[in-house]
């Protein structure tokens, strides 16, 4: 979670950079082109190179320490070793040698369509349950308590009674993403629809606007941002779940493709699967955070 | 006055009583609020802040309904809050999601939609947009126009539905004084043209005695109440500049300082 809540605080921080220097080399071509001669081109490099260089001497001390640790230690494959791995097995990562013996490309795919099913499915229960949840007291007052004990129990702890249930792997990894991505979805819908703001309402009351009205033209889009940003906490935390569930339950997917290598003791596979994991990771929340930008409405002050 | 009133008795506040209960106890906001509006009467309720006016307005436009008392509009009792009587807001309540049209829209199809075809609503929609000068901005969003203009499709917003009562609280108080006269002028145009019936919620001396036909001047709360009402009888079209230095401008204007600085002095003491 705590990772989840990082690298969402640090994204605002990065994208109006990369924003910003395309815009200004535009003025500064157009006052060149005009025969203005510019005072310097520094600031616009030395803006562009504090944009890339702490990134790029991050990943590279940590490929250096990573280096100092293989060098002393005989298990531990170096960098440049798991890139020749990582290059020989991203060329062909759709092959298909039997059920435990299938390429990267199809353990990911694996892995996201378990992600897509739970997660489509705590949306389609959890979203308008928040809706309601945050629409009538009543409701909210019957569901907080259980949504408060159940909210911190590990996900996975909940894994037996899917495969009691439903007497099979897959289906009770899914269950497990149900579980994990539903709570976010709830209680950040009913807090978004808790939180709309009593002008909205007193205009819709005025207006005398039908409930289907009320739902479409002030309810949904007032809530909807609040409702994105359940939908991106809930998508890391399943992506941190599958993981784990497909450890515990075996087949193909990203999970146990980690477990199975640890049992071969093939190292380098495992550092690469760590660095896919969290290539997906961040790939899932950064389209949901453009997603989200793209329904976020100004507030229409004075 | 020139204007024939068709009905004496369009708007009746009889005996009004409000009171809030609230997690300290039960505050007394109004009491014993007495008032007849005329159809096409311009009224402005002023007071200092806590007494009550925006109280009263929220009973007219049926966003609260009251203690006790009666209201009634049109001989109907205001059961609750209907497109009848139309409110512009304080701070403008436009849906910021929604273009300026798209917010006149939503209204003008709520009232006419049974009636009328969509393209006639849309005709509706523009001409009150027209109204109040922002044809131009039609497709923009609230958040890319100013406070005056946002506040103007508050106005369209409301005179679209073609409401029998204009309800108005603070519509002006939140923006520049320029902007403000410039609006208050297309407001005597606009109630000229339509000839509505308005309640207005106002702190602004000057505003109250420009616009008004009377002036409803409440007492501090708590249990505030009408204090006194000035009739102001200056010919219209009213003109601010030419006003600045009529006898009879001056003396309304005294009149309302009177009662706001000497006989209802702001409290000090109360936290309310």
């Amino acid at each position: 979670m705590s990772a989840v809540l990082e690298s969402m605080s640090s994204s605002p921080t990065v994208i109006p950079l990369e924003k910003a220097v395309p815009e200004k080399r535009a003025r500064s071509e157009r006052l060149a082109s005009q025969g203005v001669s510019l005072a310097n081109g520094k600031p616009r490099l030395r803006a562009f190179a504090l944009a890339v260089l702490p990134p790029v001497l991050g990943v590279g001390l940590l490929i250096l320490l990573w280096q100092i640790l293989s060098a002393n230690n005989s298990s531990f494959p170096s960098p440049w070793v798991t890139w020749q791995e990582a290059v020989r097995m991203f060329s062909d990562p759709f092959y298909s040698k039997g059920p435990n013996d299938q390429g990267i490309g199809w353990n990911i795919l694996a892995s996201l369509k378990r992600v897509g099913l739970g997660f489509g499915l705590a949306a389609v229960v959890g979203i308008p349950l928040g809706f309601m949840i945050g629409r009538f007291k009543f409701l909210a007052g019957m569901f907080n308590p259980i949504i408060s004990l159940l909210k911190p129990v590990s996900p996975l702890a909940w894994l037996p009674i899917g495969l009691l249930v439903f007497k099979a792997a897959d289906p009770a990894a899914i269950w497990s993403i149900f579980i994990c991505s539903i709570w976010p979805m709830i209680i950040n819908t009913a807090v978004g629809v808790q939180r709309v703001p009593q002008d909205y309402m007193n205009v819709a009351r005025v207006l005398n606007l039908s409930e289907w009205k009320i739902f479409t033209k002030i309810l949904l889009p007032s809530v909807l941002p609040y409702m994105l940003t359940g939908v991106r906490l809930a998508i890391g935390t399943a992506w941190l779940v599958i993981v784990a569930a497909e450890m515990l339950t075996g087949g193909v997917g990203i999970g146990f493709w980690v477990w199975d290598e640890w049992n071969n003791l093939n190292v380098p596979h495992i550092i690469i699967a760590i660095v896919v994991i969290g290539v997906v990771g961040l790939i899932l929340e950064q389209a949901l955070v453009a997603l989200a930008k793209s329904f976020t409405y100004e507030e229409a002050g004075n | 006055m020139s204007i024939v009133r068709s009905n004496a008795k369009f708007i009746e506040v009889q005996n009004a009583e409000m009171v809030f209960e609230t997690r300290k106890g039960s505050f007394h906001a109004l009491t014993k609020v007495n008032l007849n509006v005329e159809q096409g009467e311009f009224i402005t309720l002023i007071g200092h802040s806590g007494c009550g006016k925006s109280t009263l307005l929220n009973l007219l436009a049926g966003l609260t309904t009251a203690t006790e008392g009666a209201l009634i509009c049109a001989g109907r009792e205001i059961a609750g809050p209907s497109p009848e009587r139309a409110v512009v807001f304080q701070n403008h309540s436009l849906l910021p999601w929604l273009s300026c049209f798209e917010n006149v829209y939503l209204a003008v199809e709520r009232v006419f939609a049974a009636k009328e075809t969509a393209a006639q609503m849309r005709e509706r929609t523009a001409a009150a947009l027209a109204l109040v000068g922002l044809t131009a901005a039609a497709q923009k969003r609230p958040n890319e126009i100013s406070g005056g203009m946002k506040q103007r499709v508050g106005i369209a917003r409301a005179l679209s539905m073609e409401p029998k009562v204009l309800l108005m609280d603070e519509p002006f108080g939140a923006l520049d004084a320029l902007t403000r006269a410039h609006l208050q002028d297309e407001l005597l145009r606009i109630v000229a043209k339509t000839g509505s019936t308005v309640v207005m919620v106002t702190h602004d001396v000057d505003e109250a005695v420009l616009l008004s036909d009377r002036i409803v001047m409440m007492t501090n709360g708590p249990a505030a109440t009408i204090g006194d009402i000035v009739h102001v009888r200056l010919e219209r079209p009213r003109e601010r500049v030419a006003l600045a230095h009529d006898a009879l401008y001056i003396d309304y204007r005294t009149r309302v300082l009177e009662f706001l600085y000497h006989r209802q002095a702001r409290p000090h003491k109360e936290a309310a």
